[in-house]
């Protein structure tokens, strides 16, 4: 079966279950996020993406797997969007899908023996399913 | 009142201090911590999308746990703290969630948000109230110059965790004062400490790590108090040149009410 990007477009667009067409694209949520410097696709655009279906566009962006879930963005909205919903839908697509795990356990071998297991909990929740 | 606990996986293992502090704290304020007798790890982040349903059951069951108890729950972590008030929220106003986790629990009774979840900050700051706080402290930690780091889990979003001013926090600086310290206020105390990227990609910590502790040291601060153990891991483990010492907000507490022999970290 072959899913369209429009067809695509919408299951993202449910699982995010926030109101894109509310934003103005002011980019506060860009000058806001705390790793905007390593994303490819910034917040304001990921949110552009989703409004203009362009899924592939949001499915291959790196900006998700930076994305730390700290919902500065969507707390500072001014028109109450929350990108962190969008991040949220994309990695859910990724991960839900078979061999789509972005986590090896076996490459965290050798982590600081300090590090708490709330890190790795929350880790394997974001990356693997 | 009881005051039901729930301790969260990382309290049991790495962050025992921040654990044992409060529960000695909580013994001597007057409000003794009763640990759920079972409880399971929250997931340590909140399941955003309203289809995950598996992920909010650990969270419902020690809700649900609390209400035949009393009806409230006290958390500490600030992760396990954000992911059950938040699960909570949803199960109090969504009503497609509410459904489907009752439909799968089979609970007596369906569990529809009852129990009140308080982090214990708050219930230092609304059941004891800061200023018997301070007249039970009996060695106040004068000339300590404390930065709270507050982080994002415990604020954010404003509308759920309801915890404070979202963007302008007082309640660890009122509590630093409670204490006998001086808080110090710095811009970065409410941005995140990058969190769970200490798994997957370190120079992010490294270079907020390093703006969070350069904020609070030209500020004048010679302390972070945090309620967090991801916080405090990633301020210590992935700090720069400045590395100002981090302790948990309970330790200083048994500090200043004389529960310990040791200082700050």
């Amino acid at each position: 079966m072959v899913i369209t990007e429009k067809e695509k477009a919408e299951m993202l667009s449910q699982l995010a279950a926030t109101n894109v067409s509310h934003c103005i694209q002011c980019g506060r949520c860009s000058a806001n996020c705390p790793v905007a410097w390593k994303m490819d696709v910034l917040p304001h655009r990921m949110v552009y993406a989703l409004l203009n279906g362009e899924a592939d566009t949001l499915l291959e962006a790196n900006s998700p797997w930076k994305c730390l879930s700290c919902f500065a963005c969507a707390q500072r909205c001014p028109k109450g969007v929350s990108p962190a919903a969008i991040m949220e839908a994309v990695r859910l697509t990724a991960i839900r899908s078979q061999g789509g795990n972005k986590l090896n356990p076996n490459e965290l071998e050798n982590y600081n023996d300090k590090l708490p297991q709330q890190a790795l909990v929350a880790a394997f929740r974001k990356y693997n399913k | 009142m009881i005051y039901n606990y729930y301790p969260g996986c990382t309290l049991s293992t790495k962050a025992k201090e921040l654990d044992e502090a409060a529960r000695k704290c909580a013994e001597a304020l007057g409000f003794p911590l009763v640990e759920l007798p079972e409880w399971q790890c929250c997931g340590a982040v909140y399941p955003m999308a309203s289809d995950a349903i598996a992920e909010r059951l650990s969270a419902v069951r020690a809700l649900a746990a609390a209400r035949e108890n009393g009806g409230v729950l006290v958390t500490l972590c600030s992760a396990c703290h954000h992911v059950i008030k938040r699960v909570n929220y949803d199960m109090a106003n969504n009503k497609d969630i509410q459904q489907r986790v009752n439909n799968y629990l089979g609970l007596e009774v369906p569990y529809t948000g009852e129990t009140k979840v308080l982090h214990y900050l708050e219930v230092l700051r609304d059941v004891v109230g800061f200023d018997n706080l301070k007249a039970k402290v009996v060695k106040p930690l004068q000339g300590r110059q404390i930065g709270a780091y507050y982080g994002c889990l415990l604020l954010r979003p404003g509308q759920v965790m309801s915890f404070d001013d979202v963007e302008r926090p007082e309640i660890l600086e009122n509590f630093i004062k409670a204490i006998g310290a001086t808080p110090v206020i710095y811009d970065m105390r409410n941005e995140c400490c990058a969190g769970y990227m200490a798994v997957t990609d370190k120079s992010i910590c490294k270079q907020m790590v390093g703006e969070i502790q350069d904020s609070a040291a030209n500020a004048g601060a010679g302390e972070f108090i945090t309620a967090c153990p991801l916080c405090a891991y990633n301020l210590l483990e992935n700090a720069g040149a400045t590395k100002l010492p981090v302790s948990y907000f309970t330790e200083v507490l048994a500090e200043a009410l004389g529960l310990n022999e040791g200082g700050a970290d």
